[in-house]
């Protein structure tokens, strides 16, 4: 066993710090995407629009059969195309990597948000619904005012999980030989030959980040919980 | 547009048996970590609900680090870093073995023990959704509790998880994808190998996609086919149908 | 009985003539739940053979009384000692108390993925070491004795609340316990299931069976209880004959539950 020498890791650690800064820009942009997508699709399932729920669950199926760097691998691929398609009608626009990833894993994460918040919907009390028919207020202001913030609320843990692992997963882009925290790690290893050193940080930084956000899901949980019955 | 697959590579074989060696790949590693994750898990499982403090400590720690790591990060730490933190004897002898087994080794105990920290949680859900009662009564009838454990316990809790246990098989299957990163020439590397080959990229991703699909069917049926075998008599009417799209849910968060 | 304010404590039982010591004995049990006090310094003996029914208002503590005797729940203070065997911390003395004292719940507790007889046979095979020839023959015996041995290889799921309590009860009994606590049996159960299991729980009376009852039952308690214990706010208030207890209850507290109860 080689002496450890985790000096390497305080020189290194600006650029960890840059990788690090977009993981977590790409974790923040999927979270903004996946929920408006998410919610987007999860309420035309919920009022079951003729064609497009099909085509969602279709798309949302899909989506979750296959592994994420399938994905990646699909997108890297169909993105630029399809953006030919729509724009100049033809050739495909290269956008590189970075907006592909940002792309996909916005549209990746749409498709597990919209089944927890369509589960969410589903478990909304009936009478809610009806309380609001009865008010005369629109769809619209239903779903906004009244519906979405319970759901929401109710949700939130599992969708601060779910983010969880969605940052876990932007390690994933090293398929794409994109600069995230990992690729950092990677790439100054091969500079400075300390693989065990970048590795094992990254691992620790992971680490912390994670048992963290789990300690703040674990809290939001106890929040929503219902008050507990006294022992008589 | 598949005819790519009976195309010739470079070494004569067609692009179909490339793509058929990497779903062997995928199935081995899938299968066999499956059943090691699950026998640690049920074990971690129920050491988080145990009552003795170090037991459900340990526990508990295994299932934060196994869990809050990437599975890429576990992958290169098994691989990269493990040999360099034995001793060197044992080190070395870990870097000489021979290609394939030299990745596949890690790759199948990280996936083993990654998908084992999620089984865990699964079980751990599972007993503590049993009512106190069961416990309760058991205790009342002089059982100790690895009697309770085992055959009133844990039989409930299993046949309460085994729509999420099937998330975790697929779950598996998608996550040895992974593996490709340190070497492992499973279906994902074999389709891009492909795809980079011939640049039939649709083809080669597309092939690739519908044997997920079929991979993800096969489970949805044996989950369904579980689900009768171990039903308890009584309980049809409490049972809600789950449809397809439910059980391939894969990366869903369980709760902390 | 002396009567110290708000503390009864029983010297003999006073169906015990013979001198015996008395098969469960508590002694100033005190049981909290954080602040709240459950238990607030109980004294009771019981004597082999005698059926005592506790009753009261909710929050009075009858039903912590009779878990803390099978070390369901654990007594903060104070003796528990049953057959001669105290209950402190030592789990084999634990172990050996729960082997002869049976438990009926309210809400059953069978084992819902285990038949009728495989939940009546888990015990005696695992705890008593019995064969499962001999455990089947014991469970037929005893789900015959409870009229219900045509149900012997169906589960839970598929019988009444009332047939699924006798079977809590049979479950109970095929360990052969020297006492049974019963805890609100009853008040689970539709109404029409009720007196099913009550002629249950006669019928073992009848046949010698110690028994500590916590029910609202007062016809049961006026056929075959010995004793009626009223409890009130963690403490025994009252202790009395049924005939004494139902006709000139002495403190005003039990007047009142009565009134309450019985219309």
């Amino acid at each position: 066993m080689s002496e450890l020498d985790f000096t390497v890791v305080l020189r290194a650690w600006p650029y960890l710090l840059s990788g690090l800064q977009f993981s977590l820009a790409l974790t923040a942009a999927a979270f903004a995407v996946g929920m408006v997508l998410g919610t987007t699709f999860a309420l035309i399932q919920h009022l079951e629009v003729p064609v497009l729920s099909r085509l969602v669950r279709i798309y949302i199926t899909l989506i979750r059969s296959i592994p994420l760097i399938l994905v990646l691998f699909w997108f890297f691929f169909l993105v630029p195309t399809v953006l030919g398609y729509l724009t100049s009608g033809g050739r495909p626009i290269p956008i590189g990597p970075t907006y592909t990833a940002f792309i996909t894993f916005g549209l990746f994460e749409a498709a597990y948000y919209s089944e927890i918040i369509r589960v969410g919907l589903r478990s909304v009390n009936k009478g809610q619904f009806e309380a609001c028919q009865a008010l005369a207020l629109s769809s619209f202001d239903t779903y906004r005012s009244v519906i979405m913030p319970q759901v929401l609320k109710v949700a939130s843990p599992i969708i601060l999980s779910q983010t969880i692992i969605l940052f876990q997963d932007t390690s994933l882009v090293y398929v794409l030989s994109l600069t995230d925290l990992v690729g950092a790690a990677s790439k100054m290893a091969q500079l400075n030959g300390r693989l065990v050193e970048m590795y094992l940080t990254v691992a620790v930084i992971y680490l912390a980040i994670c048992s963290a956000a789990s300690q703040c899901v674990a809290v939001l949980r106890k929040r929503n919980e219902l008050p507990r019955v006294v022992r008589q | 547009m598949f005819d790519v697959l009976f195309e010739r590579g470079l070494d004569g074989r067609p692009y179909g048996l490339y793509l058929l060696s990497g779903l062997g790949w995928t199935l081995v590693l899938a299968f066999f970590g499956w059943w090691i994750a699950f026998s640690i898990g049920i074990v971690v499982g129920v050491g988080r609900t145990a009552s003795n403090k170090i037991v459900s400590i340990a526990s508990r720690l295994y299932v934060e680090v196994f869990r809050n790591i990437p599975l890429l990060v576990q992958m290169f730490l098994w691989f990269f870093v493990l040999p360099e933190l034995l001793p060197s004897a044992v080190g070395s002898w870990i870097k000489q073995m021979p290609p394939p087994w030299g990745a596949f080794i890690p790759a199948l105990v990280c996936l083993a023990l990654y998908t084992a920290a999620r089984i865990a949680e699964q079980v751990r859900a599972g007993i503590e959704a049993l009512p106190r009662g069961q416990s309760e009564a058991s205790a009342a009838l002089g059982l100790a509790p690895s009697q309770a454990y085992r055959f009133v316990i844990v039989p409930q809790a299993m046949r309460l998880i085994v729509p999420s246990l099937t998330s975790e098989v697929m779950g598996i299957y998608k996550n040895t994808s992974v593996a490709m990163t340190i070497g492992v020439l499973e279906l994902t590397a074999e389709s891009r190998q492909i795809s980079e080959m011939t640049f039939q990229t649709f083809a080669a991703f597309g092939s690739a996609t519908l044997i997920y699909l079929s991979l993800a069917l096969c489970a949805y049926q044996l989950m369904t086919y579980i689900d009768d075998k171990v039903r308890i008599p009584g309980t049809e009417v409490i049972k809600r149908k789950r449809s397809f799209s439910d059980v391939v849910a894969g990366a869903k968060a369980p709760a902390p | 009985m002396m009567t110290l304010r708000g503390e009864q404590i029983m010297l003999q039982p006073e169906s015990d003539t013979s001198g015996t010591p008395p098969i469960v004995l508590v002694e100033r049990l005190v049981k909290r739940y954080g602040a709240f006090t459950a238990l607030n310094s109980v004294s009771l003996a019981v004597g082999k053979g005698e059926k005592i029914v506790i009753c009261g208002p909710s929050g009075s503590g009858k039903s912590t009384l009779i878990r803390c005797i099978n070390h369901i729940e654990r007594h903060d203070s104070g003796r528990i000692v049953v057959d001669g065997i105290e209950l402190r911390d030592q789990l084999s003395d634990i172990y050996s108390v729960r082997r002869e004292v049976g438990m009926v719940f309210q809400s059953f507790n069978l084992f819902p993925h285990l038949s009728v007889a495989e939940n009546c046979m888990l015990a005696p095979v695992k705890v008593r070491k019995l064969t499962r020839a001999e455990a089947r023959d014991r469970a037929m015996t005893i789900l015959r004795k409870v009229r219900i041995e045509d149900q012997a290889d169906k589960y839970p799921g598929q019988l009444s609340g009332g047939q699924q309590q006798r079977v809590a009860i049979a479950r109970a009994l095929c360990m052969q316990p020297k006492v049974m606590l019963f805890d609100e049996p009853t008040s689970a159960l539709d109404p029409e299931m009720v007196q099913e299991v009550l002629d249950t729980m006669v019928g073992l009376a009848r046949d010698g069976m110690t028994m500590l009852c916590v029910t609202h039952e007062m016809g049961f308690a006026r056929e075959v209880a010995d004793r009626v214990v009223f409890m009130d706010q963690g403490m025994i208030v009252e202790e009395s004959p049924p005939e004494t207890f139902f006709q000139a209850a002495k403190t005003d507290r039990a007047r009142n539950f009565l009134k309450q109860i019985i219309r």
